[in-house]
């Protein structure tokens, strides 16, 4: 590790930073930009005008916007959202409760998906026209074809209704019974993953494909190796440009937006919870909830980008000249 | 090389030819590509011979079938190729055809080696020169990682790399063209071939690179005693530094020889015509250089002829209407050629004098100023 690559990371990290203050700016002035005063968000609409002065001065609303924009984020620092403006609750302690059910259903989503389309994507690349790349093909068209919610419901359907092999709706927390924790995830990752597979087989295929055609491919066949250190050690990493760019992203989607889902499953997450908030103009929950989002796609952008030198090495070489 | 008291002589070197057998043979290889517009013959029925210890020269322009001869014995063709019913390739003996890679895995990349043109491309970037060569020893020879170690290093310093034990942990795009055509040698020779194949090994390096690498091939060849196969379109390359030469055009081998043999009694005109196409350093400075006219033919569904005939100058009613087949020159038992007209015999010269005369040819190409008979 040189210089050079430290300075580059520096700088990666240096954009990371400029930019989560641009979104924590943009998202705090969400408040300000909803047509009206916030007070209106806040009251219901037959509030006098005294109860409207003084619920400006209970928010602070009366203070000039720099001011609030540094006590609002004075408060996200020391992990406090502000409290609902509707059930006066603490926001950071919903989204806590919250949050965890996302982030699983997130991670486990991923795994699933990278876990299929790794394999399958490598493969239908070294053999195009396989069983393996027909079939994924095929299967291809049919999810691109499928929305989510569509997919969902029919899983629903079949799995539950038709065969009862797994329970229809709703959540058991692990701590509660595992088994039935993980028979209720079954569906909604599984309704996650497929979309995401999809997306991931396609690119990697693609990349696999072009990679496999390279000099280097032949001399390392030609040197006698196995196949599977062809595709892995020698094809693999190299070709996982877009995988992982895109990996980043969409874990990024899955975390902040699985709102479809935890509907159709009813499931406990942030999703339901913004609905909930927006039909009620709950807007300091919605607030929260799409900085929360927006971190995390800049924190796993920011990851993306100082992979690249470790998939790589050319990578460290070219940036720099 | 033979070791006949006058090694030049070829009848000396046909006696020995008769003592020792040949380490490869190839027989009627022909492999078929398909494309959209038919089956593409890229190689119809190519005969080779090759004994322990030579060198064998490749020699033709580009798409007349040498990379693809090469890479159906290193068994690493492209999956549209199909090797016809027919074709043989024995290594010592044994029909290539009936090992199974998968049950004999340490035949290709052991026995059988390769080093390919262009030494930019060839050489994984993810991985350390270090860990590649590492990689295939461990594989081969079972070696534990401290002996694997020592054994890349010690063929890093065997191809010439300086530094070698800072080398093992750089990435190919760390080291330079030449460098890298030396850790791609040491790659190739890494587990001691019997057969090394060289696809153009120079062809992508400057000229005084070249040189080097030629030069070391020859060296390990000379200390190993392993057989070459030495490909290039450059018959300079060619010239000193093999036994015999095969020249290819079109999918099939039109003359063989010994490489002195070939240089000064050629019989095909296409032979010759690579020859003439050697700047030589004795021509006046502005020469016009001098060249092949018209392109090779890319063989789907051949017609009759030779396939050379559109780009001879000595092609005659019968080149275009029969396929001539190499057959031994009479005057030594390893030149053959596959010309009806081969030069330097009564027949071709009288052929070649007609056209000169006539200024075209039986197929229609105009006789350029330079042809001499």
């Amino acid at each position: 590790m040189n210089a050079v690559v430290w300075r580059r990371r520096a700088g990666s990290v240096a954009r990371f930073f400029l930019l989560l203050f641009l979104v924590t700016v943009a998202v705090f002035l969400l408040l300000d930009l909803i047509p009206g005063s916030p007070v209106d968000a806040i009251l219901p609409p037959e509030a006098t005008p005294e109860q409207r002065a003084a619920a400006a001065e209970q928010y602070g609303l009366n203070d000039p916007m720099w001011q609030r924009y540094l006590d609002w984020l004075g408060g996200i620092l020391q992990g406090d959202f502000g409290r609902s403006f509707q059930t006066g609750l603490s926001v950071s302690d919903q989204i806590l409760e919250r949050a965890p059910v996302s982030i699983e259903l997130a991670v486990l989503a991923m795994i699933v998906a990278l876990a299929v389309s790794i394999p399958v994507g490598v493969w239908s690349a070294y053999r195009p026209g396989s069983v393996v790349d027909r079939v994924s093909t095929f299967m291809i068209s049919a999810t691109l074809a499928t929305p989510a919610f569509v997919l969902g419901i029919l899983l629903v359907y079949v799995f539950a209704v038709k065969l009862g092999w797994l329970p229809v709706l709703g959540w058991v927390p692990f701590s509660e019974d595992p088994a039935e924790h993980i028979k209720r995830l079954i569906l909604p990752v599984l309704t996650l993953a497929a979309g995401e597979c999809v997306l991931f087989t396609r690119l990697l295929k693609g990349d696999m494909m072009a990679t496999l055609q390279q000099d280097h491919v032949l001399s390392a066949r030609a040197r006698g190796l196995p196949t599977r250190s062809i595709l892995t050690r020698h094809s693999l990493r190299q070709s996982s440009f877009s995988l992982v760019t895109v990996s980043g992203v969409v874990i990024g989607r899955l975390i902040g937006g699985t709102v479809l889902v935890e509907a159709i499953f009813s499931l406990p997450g942030m999703g339901t919870m913004v609905i909930t908030a927006i039909q009620s103009r709950d807007y300091i929950v919605v607030q929260a909830v799409v900085l929360l989002s927006a971190i995390v796609y800049l924190s796993m952008n920011t990851l993306v980008d100082l992979s690249y030198p470790l998939l790589d090495p050319r990578v460290r070489k070219v940036r720099t000249s | 090389m033979s070791t006949g008291t006058e090694p030049y002589v070829d009848d000396v070197v046909v006696d020995d030819a008769g003592q020792q057998e040949s380490f490869l043979e190839v027989e009627n290889l022909r492999v078929w590509f398909g494309t959209p517009r038919g089956m593409v013959r890229a190689v119809d029925g190519v005969d080779l011979q090759l004994r322990k210890g030579e060198t064998l020269g490749v020699v033709g322009e580009s798409g007349s079938g040498k990379s693809v001869l090469s890479r159906a014995i290193m068994k690493i063709l492209a999956p549209n190729a199909r090797v016809l019913d027919g074709s043989r390739i024995r290594l010592d003996g044994v029909d290539l055809a009936t090992v199974n890679p998968k049950k004999n895995r340490h035949l290709w990349g052991v026995d059988l080696s390769m080093v390919f043109q262009d030494p930019m491309t060839s050489l994984t970037p993810v991985i350390t020169v270090g860990k590649q060569l590492t990689e295939t020893l461990r594989y081969h020879l079972d070696l534990d990682a401290k002996a694997a170690r020592a054994e890349a290093v010690r063929l890093l310093r065997l191809v010439g790399i300086p530094e070698p034990e800072k080398r093992f942990d750089q990435y190919p795009h760390e080291l330079s063209g030449g460098m890298r055509q030396r850790v791609t040698i040491a790659l190739a020779i890494s587990c001691s071939p019997k057969l090394l194949i060289a696809d153009e090994p120079t062809t992508a390096l400057d000229v005084t690179v070249q040189h080097q690498i030629l030069n070391l091939l020859r060296d390990l060849q000379a200390s190993s005693g392993m057989s070459m196969i030495l490909i290039t379109h450059d018959l300079g390359v060619v010239a000193g530094r093999t036994d015999n030469i095969a020249v290819m055009y079109a999918g099939r081998v039109v003359e063989m020889a010994p490489t002195r043999r070939l240089f000064s009694h050629m019989r095909h005109p296409y032979t010759r015509a690579l020859i003439d196409a050697i700047p030589k350093l004795d021509h006046p400075s502005h020469t016009r250089l001098a060249s092949i006219p018209g392109r090779p033919p890319t063989i789907v569904d051949p017609p009759p002829g030779c396939s050379f005939a559109a780009r001879c100058p000595s092609a005659q009613d019968r080149c275009t209407k029969e396929t001539p087949t190499l057959v031994t020159t009479p005057d030594s038992e390893r030149h053959s050629a596959a010309c009806f007209f081969p030069l330097g015999t009564p027949e071709g010269d009288v052929a070649r004098r007609r056209n000169i005369e006539a200024g075209v040819t039986a197929a229609g190409t105009p006789v350029l100023s330079g042809v001499t008979v």
